[in-house]
C-alpha cells in the first residue's frame, strides 16, 4: 500500500525542511531594538531622552577618567601635570590610600591584622549566610569575635581568650546545675543564690534610694517645682527603704523556694557566675597566662581607629550587637506585662523617632556626664553604645514584624503541646519569626552601615570625616573633592551593593511558602 | 613584660581610657601620653602629614608639653575635634590641654570654666574678597554674601560688624575651611572671613593667590592660645609656663640647637634658671629641672616654631606683625622666669 | 503566653507559698515586672545622680534661660524675620521652620521622583529600565552624607555665580524674559506684590477654584447617574485663568510681580530660595526618591497580573489602566513604607549641617549650643523637638493609611 502510494505521487519529501530563520523584522537585534526601545512613540521618546542622557553622562566623565593623574604628590603638581586638560587628581588615592582606609594613627606594620580580620569576617559570616554550608564552621563564627578583638585592638591574646572561656564556664554551670545535680545539691545552691541575690537586691535598692535623696537634695529647694520635686523624691526614697528592700529580701527567700523548678535557679546561677567572673576573675587569669605564655600584639587604641576600616568596624560591632538587643526589646514590646511593655515601647519609639544625629551629639557631648566621674568611656565606645541602640530598636520592629506575621496557631499549638513562655520562643517562635525578618535585618544592617558615615560630624575620622578633614584641609591635597568623595561612594557601594544582593538572593531561597 | 602587661591592662579596661578632673599631671604621667586637641586640619596650624604625622604651630605647642612633662615630644595622642566638640572633649577629661586656634573670650573663661594660659597667636578677624570686585575695605561689603565657618566667634563679630556700620549681608554658614573656600573660589559667596591668618594660609593654596585680596579691616580681636580645664592650677601652670619657656628662650636667644649647652656657656642667669643650670623652677612646677630645655629641643624656641609652621619662608608666609617678641615692638612677651 | 493555670481543687485550697512568686504563672508576671522596676528605679537613680555630681563638680548647672538671651548671630533662610538682636529661643524657631520646610519640599519631591522611577522601572523600555535600575542601586547604597556633599559640590560648581550675569556680554543670563535667576547662591523668582484692591483677585481666585471642584463633581455625578460624559479639561482651564485674569485686568493690575535684578553684589527682590536649601532638598529628594521607587516597584509588583489584563480586556489604554487600576491598589502596600521613608527624610534633614542649612541642627543643636556652651539643655531640646514632628507625621499618616486601607470583614 505504501509503495502504491509512492509511485503514484511524484515527490515525497523524506526529511523535513530546516527551519527558516525568523523574518529579519523578528529576530536579532533589530527585532530586539524594536521590541525593547522603539515599540511605540511614547517608548521611542523615552529612548531618545535616554539615548542623549547616558551620552552625555559619558562624554562628561570620559575625559576626566581617560586624563586622570594618577601620579603626584600634591593638588599642584597634579594640576601642573593636567596642562589644563579636564581630569581627575587621582593621585590623592595613591598618596592617602592607607588613611582613606585604615587612617593615619593606625601603625602600618598592623595592617595585615585588619585585613586578616576582614577575611575571617567572611569565613565566619559565611555559614550564617549560606545555609548549606557544613554546621560545624559555626564554632568558628563564635570564636570569631574574640578573634577579631584581640587582632584589631592587639594587646595580649588571653584577655579575649579568658573572656571566652568565662562563657564557655557560664553555659557549662547552667547545664550542671539545670541537669547534672540532684534536687537535694540544688536546694543547697539556690539556697545560697537566693541569699545573694536577696541581700543584692536589698543593696542595689538601698544604693537607688541613696542616690534619689542625694539628687533630691541637690535640686534646691527654691520654686515650687523645685519643692514639689524635692518633696516627691524623698517619698520615693522612703518608700524604697521601707517597702522595696524587704521585698528585695522576699525575692531572693522566693528564688531559694524554687529550687525545684531547675530552669530558674540555673539562670539566676549562671548569671551570677558570669558577672562574679566578669568583675574580678578575668584579670588575673589573663595575665597569669600570660606570663607563663605571652602571645601579645603591638596594642592599638581605639581612636587611633579611622577610615574605612572605621565605618567597617563600627558596623560590624554594632549590627551584631543590636540583634539580641533587637530581639529582646521586640519579645518585650510583645510582651503582657504592661511595665516591660512600656518601658520597650516607649524606648523603640524615642528611638526611632529621632536622627541617628543627635543621639551621636549625646554621645559626644552628653554621655560624659551621665557617667560616673571617675570613669571616662573614650568617644568610640560612646559611639558603639549609642549606634548600637539606634540600630536594635529598628531591629526590633523588624523582628515584631515577623513576629506579627506568625499564624496565630503557632502560639497556641506551642501551648497546647505544654511548652512554657521560655522554651515556645526559643523553639517554635524566634525561629520561624526571625527567618521572616531577615531580609528586614539586612536591609536595617545595610542602612545603618551607610549611618556609620554620620560619625564624621562629630569629629571622628572614618573615610567621610578622613576626607573632609585631615584630606581636605592638608596643604597638599586642598580643595579635592570629586576623586575623594568618588573614591568613598565607590566603596560604600560595592559593600552596600553586594550585601543587599545577598539579600534579594535570600529572599528568593526563603520563599519556600507561595509560588 | 612591664610594658606589655601595662598595654594589656588598658585593653582589659575594654576602651575605657581613665581621666579625672584632678591632678592631671599625675594622669599624664601614669598614661604616658599626653591628650592633647588639636583642630581637623587647618593647613600651617595642624595638620596630619602624609605620613599621618601631626605638624603645625598647634601640634608645636602640644609637644613642647609633653616633652617638659614626659620627656618626650612625640609622646603625644592628638583628639582632632571640631568647633563643637572641642569645649566638650576638654570639660568631660579627655584631652588633658586644647591647643586649637580658640580665642580666649570672657564666656569662655568664666561661663564655660576654661583657663586659658596664654596667647600664642594675636589673630584679627579679616575678609577676603576677590581682587576682581574692586572693594577696597569692608565697610563697602553691603550686601555681600559672607561665608563663615560656624562654631566659631567669627559669626558674632560679623553680626556685630555688620550691624554697628548699618548694613545688611547674608551668612553662608560652613562647616571646615575646605568647603569654605570651594564655595568661595567657585563664587558662591562674595567674601570669606575668618582669623587673618587662616585666610593668609588659605589664599596661598589657591591657584592664582593674586586674584584675592584680603581687605586691611580687622574687625575683632582673636588672641589665641591653648587652654585648660578650671580647677587644676598645677596643671594649667605646666601649660602655661611651658608656652613662657618658649617665648623667653627666643628673647634669650636659646635655640633647639643650642639649649642643650648654652647653660654652661651664657653668664645669663635667667638662660641659667631657664634650663635648669640654677634655681629650682622645674621642682617648684613638680617636674625635674630641664622641663624648659625639653620643650625647647623639641622644636626650637617661639620664633623657630613660628618661622617653621607659618612663617614667610614656608607656603603659608605669615608676616611676625604683631607677633613679634616685644622687643621688636610686637605683643608676644613673657612674664620673667624668676 | 496566655497560658491560664487553672487551679485545682485540692491545690487551690492550700496557702499562698512562696515559690509561687516565680512558678505559678498567675505571680510571676508581677514578680519580673518588680525586678525590672528595681532596675529601672536603680538605673534612674545611678545616671541621675551622676549627672547632679558630674555637673557640680563641672561647676554648671542645667538652665533654660539661655533661650531668652540674646542670639548674636544671623540665619540666612528666614521664614519668620531674625536679626542677630532676638533671642536664641526664636532662633530655634526659625530652624525648626526651616527644618519643615526641607522636609516637606523633599517629601514631597520624592514621592514624584520614585512613583516615575518605580513605574519605569517596570517599563518595556529596556534603556529605561536599565537607567532607572542604576538610578536606584547607584542611590540606595552609597550613604547620604556623600550624597549631599557630592550635589552640594556640583550645584556649586554647575551653576553660575552672580558674577557672570555682569557685564556686557555676561557668560550667563536669567531664564524666561529675564524673571528666573539660577545661580550657586540659590534661586531667584519673580515675588507676587499685592497692592490695593488685591483681595478681589484673590477671591476670584478662590471662586475659580471652588468652581473647579463643582464642576468636577457635577462631571462625574452626571456619568454615574446618567452615563453622560461632560467634558472637565478645558472648562476646568478656562476656569482657572479667565476669573483671575478679567478682574486683574478690571481692577487695573492689583497684583504685580516684583522682578529679582543684580544689585550690588546679589540679585535683589523677588523671591529666593539658598542654594544650601536647594542643595539639600535636591540630594534628600533623589536618595529618598530611589527608596520610594522600591517600594512603588514591590506594590506594582503585588498588584495581580488578573488586574491588568482584566482592565486590559475592557479596552483600557495602558497609562488609564496604570492611574486607575494598579496604582490604586497599590497604593495600599506602598502607603506604609512611604510613611517610613517620610520619617527618614525629616531625620536626614538633620544633615542639613553639612551644607550649612541652618535648620534645628543648625540653630539650636549647632550655633547656640556652642555659642552658650548648653549641650545638655540643648540636645534634649533637639531630641524633643524631632520626636514631636516624627511622632506628628506618623500619626496624620497613619490616619491617611487607615483611611486608605482596605475596608475587610
Amino acid at each position: 500500500m505504501a509503495d502504491s502510494k509512492a509511485q503514484s505521487v511524484a515527490f515525497v519529501r523524506k526529511t523535513p525542511i530546516p527551519q527558516a530563520p525568523p523574518p529579519i523584522s523578528e529576530a536579532g537585534p533589530l527585532a530586539w531594538i524594536r521590541t525593547n526601545l522603539f515599540s511605540g512613540v511614547f517608548n521611542s521618546i523615552l529612548t531618545i531622552i535616554a539615548f542623549y542622557v547616558v551620552i552625555r553622562f559619558v562624554m562628561g566623565v570620559f575625559p576626566w577618567f581617560y586624563n586622570g593623574v594618577w601620579d603626584a604628590s600634591s593638588i599642584r603638581e597634579c594640576k601642573d601635570k593636567l596642562d589644563g586638560l579636564t581630569g581627575g587628581c587621582f593621585a590623592v588615592l595613591a598618596d592617602r590610600w592607607d588613611h582613606l582606609l585604615f587612617g593615619f594613627s593606625y601603625p602600618p606594620e598592623g595592617y595585615w591584622r585588619i585585613v586578616l580580620s576582614f577575611v575571617l569576617l567572611m569565613v565566619a559570616a559565611a555559614p550564617l549566610l549560606f545555609a548549606n554550608l557544613p554546621r560545624k564552621m559555626l564554632y568558628f563564627t563564635g570564636f570569631f569575635p574574640f578573634l577579631a578583638y584581640w587582632l584589631i585592638w592587639g594587646g595580649s591574646i588571653w584577655v579575649s581568650m579568658t573572656l571566652l572561656a568565662i562563657i564557655i564556664a557560664t553555659g557549662f554551670i547552667y547545664r550542671l546545675v539545670a541537669i547534672q545535680i540532684d534536687v537535694e545539691m540544688r536546694k543547697i545552691v539556690a539556697m545560697g543564690i537566693g541569699a545573694i541575690c536577696g541581700v543584692g537586691l536589698a543593696y542595689l535598692l538601698y544604693l537607688g534610694a541613696s542616690e534619689l535623696s542625694f539628687i533630691a537634695g541637690s535640686i534646691g529647694t527654691e520654686g515650687i517645682v523645685a519643692l514639689i520635686a524635692n518633696k516627691a523624691f524623698w517619698a520615693a526614697s522612703i518608700f524604697t527603704y521601707v517597702f522595696f528592700i524587704p521585698m528585695g529580701i522576699f525575692i531572693g527567700y522566693a528564688i531559694y523556694n524554687s529550687y525545684e523548678d531547675g530552669g530558674l535557679v540555673s539562670v539566676v546561677a549562671a548569671l551570677l557566675f558570669f558577672g562574679v567572673a566578669i568583675s574580678y576573675l578575668v584579670g588575673p587569669i589573663w595575665m597569669g597566662v600570660n606570663f607563663i605564655l605571652p602571645i601579645e600584639l603591638e596594642a592599638v587604641a581605639s581612636r587611633d581607629m579611622g577610615g574605612f576600616m572605621l565605618n567597617m568596624v563600627l558596623g560590624t560591632v554594632c549590627v551584631s550587637l543590636s540583634i539580641p538587643l533587637g530581639i529582646v526589646l521586640a519579645l518585650g514590646r510583645q510582651s503582657d506585662m504592661p511595665l516591660i511593655k512600656g518601658v520597650c515601647v516607649v524606648f523603640i519609639e524615642f528611638i526611632r523617632g529621632v536622627p541617628l544625629i543627635t543621639l551621636l551629639f549625646v554621645a559626644n557631648v552628653m554621655l560624659a556626664y551621665f557617667l560616673p566621674p571617675s570613669s571616662n568611656f573614650d568617644l568610640i565606645l560612646r559611639v558603639i553604645i549609642m549606634i548600637t541602640m539606634f540600630s536594635a530598636a529598628y531591629i526590633a520592629e523588624v523582628i515584631r514584624g515577623g513576629l506579627a506575621a506568625l499564624p496565630k496557631g503557632q502560639y497556641e499549638a506551642a501551648d497546647s503541646l505544654g511548652l512554657n513562655y521560655n522554651q515556645a520562643t526559643q523553639l517554635i517562635i524566634l525561629p520561624q519569626a526571625l527567618k521572616i525578618s531577615i531580609p528586614g535585618i539586612v536591609n536595617v544592617a545595610v542602612g545603618l552601615f551607610k549611618d556609620t558615615t554620620l560619625v564624621s560630624i562629630i569629629s571622628m575620622f572614618d573615610l567621610v570625616g578622613m576626607i573632609r578633614g585631615p584630606i581636605q584641609n592638608s596643604t597638599e591635597w586642598i580643595s579635592v573633592y570629586w576623586e575623594v568623595y568618588g573614591f568613598g561612594a565607590l566603596l560604600f557601594f560595592v559593600v552596600c551593593y553586594s550585601i543587599s544582593q545577598y539579600s534579594q538572593w535570600l529572599e528568593r531561597q526563603l520563599a519556600t511558602d507561595h509560588r | 613584660m612591664k610594658k606589655s602587661v601595662f598595654f594589656g591592662a588598658l585593653t582589659v579596661a575594654g576602651l575605657m581610657a581613665g581621666a579625672s578632673a584632678a591632678a592631671t599631671l599625675d594622669d599624664v604621667k601614669a598614661r604616658g601620653s599626653l591628650n592633647c586637641g588639636v583642630t581637623t586640619g587647618v593647613p600651617g596650624f595642624a595638620e596630619p602629614d602624609a605620613d599621618g604625622v601631626w605638624k603645625g604651630f598647634d601640634v608645636a605647642v602640644c609637644r613642647a608639653v609633653a616633652a617638659a612633662v614626659l620627656g618626650d615630644g612625640s609622646a603625644v595622642t592628638f583628639v582632632p575635634t571640631t568647633g563643637k566638640t572641642r569645649f566638650t572633649a576638654l570639660a568631660s577629661g579627655e584631652i588633658d590641654m586644647l591647643a586649637r586656634n580658640t580665642t580666649w573670650t570672657f564666656s569662655r573663661d568664666v561661663d564655660l570654666k576654661f583657663e586659658f594660659v596664654g596667647v600664642n597667636y594675636y589673630d584679627g578677624q579679616g575678609f577676603m574678597v576677590p581682587a576682581e570686585l574692586g572693594v577696597s575695605s569692608a565697610t563697602e561689603l553691603d550686601g555681600a554674601t559672607v561665608c563663615i565657618q560656624t562654631g566659631t566667634t567669627t559669626e558674632l563679630n560679623l553680626a556685630d560688624f555688620f550691624r554697628s556700620n548699618g548694613m545688611s549681608y547674608e551668612p553662608v554658614p560652613i562647616e571646615t575651611g575646605a568647603e569654605a573656600v570651594q564655595q568661595f573660589t567657585a563664587g558662591a559667596c562674595d567674601v570669606y572671613t575668618t582669623d587673618r591668618s587662616a585666610l593668609a594660609a588659605q589664599r596661598a593654596n589657591f591657584d592664582t593667590p593674586s586674584d584675592y585680596v584680603v581687605l586691611p579691616e580687622i574687625v575683632s580681636k582673636e588672641p589665641l592660645g591653648p587652654l585648660v580645664r578650671h580647677g587644676d592650677n598645677e596643671w594649667g601652670d605646666i601649660v602655661r609656663w611651658t608656652l613662657n619657656a618658649l617665648i623667653t628662650a627666643e628673647e634669650l636667644g636659646v635655640t633647639a640647637a643650642n639649649a642643650g649647652d648654652i647653660a654652661g656657656s651664657s653668664n645669663n642667669p635667667e638662660v641659667k634658671r631657664l634650663l635648669g643650670a640654677e634655681g629650682s623652677l622645674g621642682e617648684m612646677l613638680g617636674l625635674d629641672a630641664e622641663w624648659a630645655k625639653r620643650a625647647i629641643m623639641v622644636e626650637g624656641n617661639y620664633g623657630e616654631v613660628f618661622e617653621n609652621n607659618i612663617g614667610e619662608g614656608t607656603q603659608i608666609a605669615l608676616p611676625r606683625g604683631v607677633n613679634a617678641k616685644w622687643t621688636d615692638g610686637g605683643l608676644i612677651y613673657s612674664p620673667p622666669f624668676r | 503566653m496566655t497560658t491560664i493555670t487553672e487551679p485545682s481543687g485540692s491545690d487551690s485550697t492550700g496557702a499562698f507559698k512562696l515559690s509561687m512568686l516565680l512558678n505559678d504563672t498567675r505571680y510571676r508576671a508581677l514578680t519580673f515586672q518588680f525586678i525590672a522596676l528595681v532596675a529601672i528605679i536603680a538605673a534612674m537613680a545611678f545616671i541621675g545622680g551622676n549627672l547632679v555630681r558630674n555637673l557640680a563638680e563641672a561647676g554648671l548647672n542645667i538652665s533654660y534661660d539661655f533661650l531668652g538671651t540674646q542670639a548674636g548671630y544671623d540665619i540666612n533662610q528666614q521664614p519668620i524675620p531674625f536679626e542677630s538682636t532676638d533671642t536664641h529661643g526664636r532662633a530655634a524657631i526659625v530652624g525648626l521652620m526651616n527644618t519643615l520646610i526641607v522636609a516637606f519640599l523633599a517629601c514631597v519631591s520624592a514621592t514624584v521622583i520614585g512613583v516615575i522611577a518605580g513605574v519605569l522601572r517596570l517599563s518595556p523600555n529596556w534603556l529605561v529600565r536599565k537607567i532607572m535600575s542604576f538610578y536606584v542601586e547607584i542611590f540606595r547604597n552609597v550613604p547620604v552624607l556623600i550624597w549631599i556633599l557630592i550635589i552640594f559640590s556640583v550645584l556649586i560648581n554647575a551653576t553660575p555665580s552672580p558674577r557672570d550675569f555682569r557685564g556686557e556680554n555676561p557668560a550667563a543670563s536669567m531664564w524666561f524674559f529675564d524673571s528666573f535667576a539660577i545661580t550657586n547662591r540659590g534661586m531667584y523668582m519673580p515675588k507676587p506684590e499685592f497692592g490695593p484692591g488685591a483681595w478681589f483677585v484673590v477671591l476670584a481666585f478662590v471662586a475659580s477654584i471652588i468652581g473647579i471642584f463643582a464642576l468636577r463633581r457635577y462631571a462625574r455625578n452626571e456619568l454615574f447617574d446618567k452615563g453622560r460624559v461632560v467634558p472637565i479639561l478645558w472648562p476646568s482651564v478656562a476656569l482657572f485663568f479667565v476669573p483671575v485674569i478679567l478682574v486683574q485686568l478690571i481692577m487695573g493690575s492689583p497684583i504685580s510681580l516684583e522682578y529679582p535684578a543684580l544689585k550690588g553684589f546679589n540679585f535683589q527682590g523677588g523671591m529666593g530660595l539658598r542654594g544650601s536649601l536647594i542643595a539639600l532638598w535636591f540630594a534628600l529628594a533623589i536618595y529618598t526618591g530611589a527608596f520610594i521607587a522600591e517600594n512603588v516597584r514591590a506594590g506594582i509588583l503585588a498588584v495581580s497580573k488578573g488586574q491588568t489584563e482584566a482592565a486590559g480586556a475592557l479596552g483600557m489604554r495602558p497609562g488609564r489602566i496604570m492611574s486607575l487600576v494598579v496604582l490604586p491598589q497599590a497604593l495600599r502596600v506602598i502607603i506604609p513604607p512611604l510613611i517610613s521613608q517620610y520619617l527618614n527624610i525629616t531625620k536626614n534633614s538633620s544633615l542639613a549641617i553639612a551644607v550649612g542649612y541652618m535648620d534645628l541642627t543648625g540653630t539650636l543643636g549647632g550655633i547656640t549650643l556652642l555659642q552658650t556652651g548648653r549641650a545638655i539643655e540643648a540636645v534634649l531640646m533637639l531630641m524633643m523637638f524631632y520626636l514631636i514632628i516624627s511622632l506628628g507625621i506618623s500619626f496624620f499618616m497613619n490616619i491617611y493609611n487607615n483611611a486608605m486601607k482596605l475596608k475587610e470583614r
